[in-house]
């Protein structure tokens, strides 16, 4: 190794402590803006996906013009979404980030959501209809419940999803962690790169970890299921 | 209207006609049928017949395209399909629980939705979990965590909730395998007995039918009922071809299972009371040309003893008290139907079983007996 590299490993290592206590302010409020551009895009894709999914289940005709759509929208680059919205909402707009956010979830949640409906076993719905339930109690007090744990699912691959792209975001000055990288990069100065880039996996983990716990209490049969015997 | 009704019937079906969209012929077809107040009614016949049509007619999860419906009295599309729906039972093959909630809540589904104050709720679960025949410990799992036998008595609580008059089941007991299908039967049976519901069941099985109906409809094809009898008519005297095929060749065979041992007439049968004195002992063996005689002591039965030991005991002075006796291998009850008699004494390789009427000697049946019963009411 030349004395050069030598010395910029002194000055450059993976990750410089001092750094980190120097900018904690800015790196909690990172995370604190990384994971409110997730929550949000998150809420609206799921205000947006239950929309889509109610009429899916009302309309079958449809389901082929929603998946289409919403499986375009997937397939658009993100870094070239970002650009696109920024002069329509300006740069500094929270909600240049959050609706491409959104419409990226909008795939998962509306197959994972109308998969969930579609699981409940005719003769449950059958019964229930049997029982004397009206349409809207059987939905909210039947189907919906049992749709939980493929909803649950949706939401816990979007999530995690998201954490992903909102660092995509920091090309347009939104970002959080992301904009920790990107000045990384940039000053080719590693400390804020590993710090925005392990904590923002920390944080899909975290987020994930936490969905699971809530779906598990959610949907308290699905821990106790076993085979019976005769 | 009024005036015309029979009190003692439940249900009463009118030219029922249900034709599906963009189906040629008729589901259903003119179905008039009475079903009568605390009886079971089985709706029997191959798939296709229009059974399960018929049934989801009557608590409208099929609207019949013309024709009536009433339930005591009161046309079915006089009320909206939900209020009609709490007031009627529903038992489905899949038996349809909710997975997601608790047996309890399983249970009390239909007073849940009556609106019932929860003391009350909470009681009648208990009440039902008993009658059914149920583990109360099972209350607070879910059903996947139950076997299918009990998931299908839990359905049975559950149509049960709210106390409804009238009890529709299809095909209640096609999941569950033949063993436990047989002890949920017998079930039903005994719950009937307490409870006494009008209940239409919907089943292929023509044994099921035979062995819980007070009254068949054997339908055909098209929706059209080719004979409306008695299990036992239906099988003595089959309307047609299509019945005589549908219930099959055995037929006589099955009435077996349609009349128990307390229908036969009295046969005492070769045997005394251990006071009988020599005279009447040869009388009894001469008149049923037997080789075994029967004792018994105080009214019950004793046991058998070889004939020729008999008289050379009693040739030799000694009472019938001093046979040494051989314990009965065959024995019925008044209850046990005429096949479970034939079985036991083929298997028990006898030609007699004795009928122990609840500890009491209550005579003797013979294959004999058994063939005369069955011709007497027979054409």
């Amino acid at each position: 190794m030349s004395p050069a590299a030598l010395v910029a490993e002194a000055t450059n290592p993976i990750i410089r402590w001092e750094w980190v206590v120097e900018e904690s302010d800015q790196i909690r409020a990172a995370i604190i803006e990384h994971l409110t551009l997730t929550v949000l895009a998150l809420a609206l894709g799921m205000v947006v996906s239950a929309i889509l999914t109610a009429l899916i289940l009302r309309f079958r005709w449809m389901t082929t013009p929603i998946t289409a759509t919403t499986s375009l929208i997937y397939t658009l680059p993100s870094v070239a979404l970002f650009a696109l919205l920024a002069p329509v909402f300006g740069n500094l707009s929270r909600w240049t980030a959050v609706l491409p956010l959104a419409a990226y979830t909008l795939l998962i949640l509306v197959t994972n959501t109308v998969a969930g409906f579609l699981s409940v076993p005719q003769p449950v719905r059958d019964a229930a209809d049997g029982m004397g339930m009206s349409p809207l109690r059987r939905m909210w007090s039947v189907e919906l419940p049992l749709a939980v744990p493929y909803m649950m699912t949706g939401i816990r691959i979007a999530a995690v999803s998201t954490v992903g792209l909102v660092t995509v975001a920091a090309i347009i000055g939104q970002g959080g962690l992301g904009r920790l990288i990107f000045s990384g990069l940039r000053r080719a100065f590693w400390t804020p790169m590993t710090v925005g880039a392990s904590l923002s996996i920390i944080l899909a983990l975290t987020l994930d970890a936490v969905l699971l716990l809530i779906a598990a209490w959610l949907t308290p049969w699905q821990r106790r299921k076993r085979t019976p015997e005769s | 209207m009024v005036g015309r009704w029979v009190n003692d019937v439940a249900i009463r079906l009118t030219d029922v006609t249900k034709t599906f969209d963009g189906s040629s012929g008729a589901a259903v077809d003119r179905l008039s049928l009475d079903i009568e107040d605390g009886s079971i009614m089985a709706l029997l016949g191959p798939s296709g017949c229009g059974k399960t049509t018929t049934l989801r007619m009557i608590n409208r999860l099929i609207e019949p395209t013309s024709g009536s419906i009433e339930i005591n009295g009161v046309d079915v599309m006089s009320q909206s399909p939900q209020e009609l729906r709490r007031g009627i039972g529903y038992v489905i093959q899949q038996v349809g629980l909710f997975p997601h909630r608790t047996i309890r809540s399983n249970i009390a589904t239909v007073p849940d939705m009556l609106g019932w104050d929860k003391r009350r709720i909470s009681d009648r679960v208990e009440e039902l979990t008993t009658l059914v025949g149920l583990e109360h410990e099972l209350l607070d799992r879910y059903p996947d965590e139950l076997s299918g036998g009990q998931q299908q008595r839990v359905g049975v609580a559950r149509a049960l909730a709210a106390d409804p008059p009238v009890l529709l089941m299809d095909e209640p007991f096609g999941a569950v395998d033949p063993i436990v299908r047989a002890r949920l039967q017998d079930e039903l049976l005994d719950l009937q007995t307490k409870v006494r519901k009008t209940i239409v069941l919907v089943t292929h099985d023509v044994d099921e039918a035979l062995r819980l109906a007070d009254r068949i409809a054997l339908m055909n094809v098209g929706g059209v009922v080719e004979q409306l009898a008695t299990p036992d008519d239906l099988m003595r005297s089959p309307a047609n071809q299509f019945v005589e095929r549908f219930v099959g060749d055995d037929r006589g065979l099955r009435r077996l299972a349609l009349n128990t041992v307390g229908n036969l007439p009295f046969h005492q049968g070769p045997v005394v009371a251990d006071s009988a004195a020599i005279g009447e002992v040869e009388r009894v063996l001469a008149a049923e040309t037997s080789d075994w005689l029967g004792v018994t002591r105080e009214g019950r039965f004793a046991g058998w003893a070889p004939a020729d030991e008999v008289r050379s005991t009693m040739g030799a002075g000694r009472p019938l008290e001093a046979v040494v006796l051989q314990p009965p291998v065959a024995h019925v009850e008044p209850s046990n139907t005429l096949r479970a008699a034939m079985e036991l004494i083929m298997v028990s390789n006898s030609s007699v079983a004795v009928i122990d009427d609840g500890g009491r000697f209550g005579g003797v049946v013979t294959l004999e007996d058994i063939r005369r019963s069955l011709a007497a009411t027979g054409s």
